[in-house]
Parts: C-alpha cells; sequence; structure tokens
C-alpha cells in the first residue's frame, strides 16, 4: 500500500499504541529530517529518549522561513491531523510533557488549520499542547534559535553545545523537528511502511509552481513536468533553496530526488525547494539579490557571518551593477572558502554554499558580466 | 592513542581583536575584517606554550585550547 501526505482526507483516529520499538523502524526506514538539516531521525530520538525522565519537550517546527518554500504550510493546512499524530506519537516514545507549535507568524492558513484539528483531539493530547509564533526570519527556524525564542523571546541562534536534545526548552530534553518529518513518522506508525514520497515546492518558470508530493525515486525532471514543465529553456535549477546548489539542466533532469542519489552528486534536497531559472533572467543578478537577502538575514552575532556575508553580497552586487572585474571575482572565490564553518550555525555555510554553486555553474556569466542599470532590462 | 591538544574559538565571544594571531602566527591568521582562522588539527608540542597565551591573554577569553583524541 503506498501511504501519502497529501490529497488524502486527513482525519482524527486514535492514536496506534506504539511504544520505543518506533525508534527501531524509524531507524530501518532511513528517514532524514526533512528541515534542512537531512539529520537521521533516530539518532535524534535516541539521544532526547536517553535523558527524558518524563520531562522532555517536543517543538513542531513549521516556521518555514526559506521564502520559496511553502510545502510545510501546504501540509499544515491540508493534514494538521496527520501533523500533530507525529508529534503526539513523539511527545509519548519520548515521555514528553509538553508540545510546542511553533508556526511561522505569517502563516495564518496553516496556524488556523492547526488549531481547529488540535480542537478536536482528545483532552489528554490538548493539555500537553501551547503555540508560539515564530517571527518571520530566516535563522528563527534553525533549531538553536526556536529553542533561544521559547526561553528567552530572542529568535537567534546560541552556541551549541549544549544541543537542544541536551538542554533545550526549560533546559528539558529537546526535540525539535520539522511539520513534514512528524507526518512520515506517523504514517510510519499507522502502517508500518517507509515514507516513500518527499515534499518539494517547485518555483521559479514553471507553468504551475506550488507544492508537490513526489515519489522518492523521481527525478528532478519528472517533478519539473509535473509543474507543468518549464515555461522557457532552463539555464539552471536550484536544488535545496537558499542553503542548495545550482546545477546545470541536463545534469538535473535525470537525478533521482532520493537523499542517498543527492549526496552521491554533492547535493542535498534541503528544504526540497527545487527552483527553475529561466535563461532569459542574468543570474548574476539573481546571485546578489539572494546573497544580499541571506547577508541580511546573519544574526550578527558572529564576525566571519556578518561581515563575510555583508561583503560577499557587495561584491557580488558590484558585478551585477558595474560589470565584471577580476578582482572581485577572486575575492568571491577566496572568502566563499574563508567563511565556511566560522558560525556558531550554519547560516553562513548555507550561504557560500550556494554561492560557490554559482561561481560554479555561472562561471562564464560572472567571468563576462556587463553592467546592468537598474531597471535590468532583459 | 595519544592525548593532544587543538585550538576553538567561541565565534559569538570573539570580536575580532586580533592578539591571537600576534601571539600565533604559526597557527592564526586573521581574515579581512580582521577575525581568526584557526589551522585546524593538533597543536604541534612546539607550540603549546604560544597557545597557551593565546588562551589566556585574549581580551575577551574567546580562545579555547581543547584535549582531543587523536589516532596515531
Ligand atoms: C538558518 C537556518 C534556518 C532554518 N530554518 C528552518 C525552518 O524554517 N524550518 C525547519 O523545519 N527547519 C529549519 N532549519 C533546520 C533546523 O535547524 C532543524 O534542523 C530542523 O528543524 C530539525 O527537524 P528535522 O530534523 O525534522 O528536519 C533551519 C536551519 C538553519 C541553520
Ligand atoms: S553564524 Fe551567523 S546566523 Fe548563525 S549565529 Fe552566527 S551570526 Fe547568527
Amino acid at each position: 500500500m503506498m501511504t501519502r501526505l497529501l490529497g488524502t482526507a486527513d482525519a482524527m483516529s486514535p492514536l496506534p499504541k506504539v511504544g520505543s520499538e518506533i525508534i527501531e523502524a524509524i531507524e530501518r526506514s532511513r528517514l532524514v529530517g526533512r528541515g534542512g538539516a537531512g539529520f537521521p531521525v533516530a539518532t535524534k530520538w535516541r539521544a532526547v529518549a536517553q535523558r527524558s525522565r518524563g520531562d522532555a519537550v517536543i517543538v513542531v517546527n513549521g516556521a518555514e522561513g526559506e521564502p520559496q518554500s511553502k510545502k510545510d504550510r501546504v501540509l499544515m493546512s491540508e493534514r494538521p491531523h496527520l501533523v500533530l499524530d507525529g508529534a503526539f506519537i513523539a511527545a509519548r516514545v519520548l515521555r514528553a510533557r509538553a508540545v510546542i507549535l511553533y508556526i511561522g507568524e505569517r502563516h495564518d492558513a496553516a496556524r488556523n488549520a492547526m488549531l481547529r484539528a488540535l480542537s478536536a483531539r482528545p483532552e489528554s493530547e490538548r493539555r500537553l499542547v501551547t503555540t508560539s509564533a515564530a517571527p518571520a526570519r530566516y535563522v528563527a527556524g534553525a533549531e538553536a534559535a526556536a529553542v533561544h525564542f521559547l526561553n528567552e523571546g530572542i529568535a537567534t541562534p546560541t552556541n551549541v553545545p549544549p544541543y537542544p536534545f541536551e538542554r533545550g526548552v526549560g533546559a528539558a530534553p529537546t526535540l525539535v523537528q520539522n511539520v513534514e518529518t512528524l507526518a512520515h513518522i506517523a504514517s510510519l506508525a499507522r502502517t508500518g511502511q517507509a515514507p516513500q514520497t518527499t515534499l518539494v515546492t517547485l518555483a521559479g518558470a514553471v507553468k504551475r509552481p506550488g507544492v508537490l508530493e513526489v515519489e522518492a525515486h523521481a527525478t528532478i525532471g519528472d517533478s519539473v513536468l509535473r509543474a507543468g514543465g518549464a515555461i522557457e529553456a532552463p539555464r539552471a535549477i536550484l536544488v535545496g533553496g537558499y542553503f542548495g546548489s545550482w546545477v546545470e539542466p541536463e545534469h538535473a533532469w535525470n537525478l533521482p530526488l532520493d537523499a542517498d542519489s543527492l549526496r552521491r552528486h554533492g547535493l542535498g534536497l534541503g528544504c526540497g525547494v527545487i527552483g527553475v531559472l529561466p535563461a532569459s533572467r542574468c543570474p548574476v543578478c539573481d546571485t546578489a539579490g539572494i546573497m544580499r537577502y541571506l547577508a541580511g538575514e546573519s544574526s550578527a552575532q558572529c564576525g566571519p557571518c556578518f561581515f563575510g556575508l555583508r561583503a560577499l553580497a557587495d561584491a557580488c552586487t558590484r558585478v551585477a551593477e558595474r560589470g565584471t572585474n577580476p578582482e572581485d571575482i577572486k575575492r568571491l572565490q577566496r572568502w566563499a572558502g574563508e567563511v565556511r564553518g566560522r558560525g556558531a550555525c550554519r547560516h553562513p555555510d548555507g550561504a557560500v554554499m550556494f554561492l560557490s554553486s554559482s561561481l560554479h555553474v555561472f562561471a562564464q556569466e560572472f567571468a563576462a558580466h556587463r553592467a546592468h542599470n537598474m531597471s535590468r532590462s532583459a | 592513542m595519544s592525548k593532544q591538544f587543538e585550538l576553538s574559538v567561541d565565534r559569538m565571544t570573539c570580536d575580532g581583536r586580533g592578539l591571537c594571531a600576534e601571539l600565533l602566527p604559526e597557527l592564526i591568521r586573521l581574515d579581512d575584517w580582521g577575525y581568526p582562522i584557526l589551522t585546524p588539527g593538533p597543536i604541534p608540542e612546539h607550540l603549546i606554550p604560544l597557545a597557551q597565551r593565546a588562551v589566556e591573554d585574549c581580551p575577551v577569553l574567546a580562545i579555547a585550547m581543547r584535549r582531543t583524541q587523536h589516532k596515531k
């Protein structure tokens, strides 16, 4: 039987009676987190289970701060009970005293659907739950930032260790888990079947941008076709959103979306955004815009992230607005290498991974860019 | 297995004073904004006293030396 997340009626039914053996089932299914980092779920559950003395906290991460991503919102709107099932299964197995719904402050439809579903749940479940509005900033969805916000009202990352599983909300062992990951766990618990699909958001030059549920072995080309196909010849495909990588279309087309295949090509599905860049857009200008955004989203706590990303965005903007100069290209290469790994969180790493893929895939455009005026005429 | 030491920096505490790179240029250089770039891996035996000074003299105490296990 094929289980799906979307396009199936969302109904409440009593939670399946699962215990800690579900952790082995999760491990066998090789489920990895869908929030972006792709971390093995079973490892995280064991870490919390080991430390919980009935005091653990489950944070349901529906922050979805990635500008192009919509899949978490669509999932919360369409299958709120499935997400809640996952959260309450986690609460039972990890012996939690609290479940916190951490939903992006602008994701109104998603939050309303989750609250409506919650009101239909039994009192024994409802009394565990509180809700919290995640600030609409890119880093607010990062695990340590969520915990910092819930503890002190500041949605910026903190130093780790201690990791949330060691010392999280109210100093208790805390599981921060993406909403899609929780939904997969719920369907695994209900059906005994490993999840065979994944949610992606198709963005950019496709006929029908939006969220799709694709089979794990489907290729990027399949998912673009399911979104109605590209509306013009693509120049590149962004795999994994702003912390992801640009890939040449011919290379991307036949790549399967499952984590193992992507990893073999040095890629990751990240938060599941697949962005199609049409040949008519200027990749240098788009890269500059995204780098500017990411630089502005640094929480400004770590020098190399704050100054480094700003300098990288400035250099991209100079190439975009004034045209190529070899000094800036050399600086971009060098700084991208130097900034990596030098922040308290992975924000700078994600940003320079994205930039490095731009410099590689768009090497010709970066090497021969002519000044664009601000109106960006085609 | 032998016990060895490795340098680390607390990125949030560090505010780029640059003293560490002056004391230990063999292992620490500064990026274009004045923040330290550490050479990864175990600290060579003969530099351990200097590394200790970098740790102690950092005005904001952002540098640390940690014991690590390295397989020989
Ligand atoms: C800068 C940054 C932003 C992030 N934003 C989100 C987010 O909006 N939603 C999310 O689920 N995970 C986000 N993550 C990933 C979380 O840190 C964490 O890995 C995830 O919520 C864990 O759940 P998962 O293992 O189920 O993916 C972000 C990470 C970083 C470094
Ligand atoms: S690396 Fe950047 S985003 Fe992450 S905590 Fe440091 S300054 Fe903030």
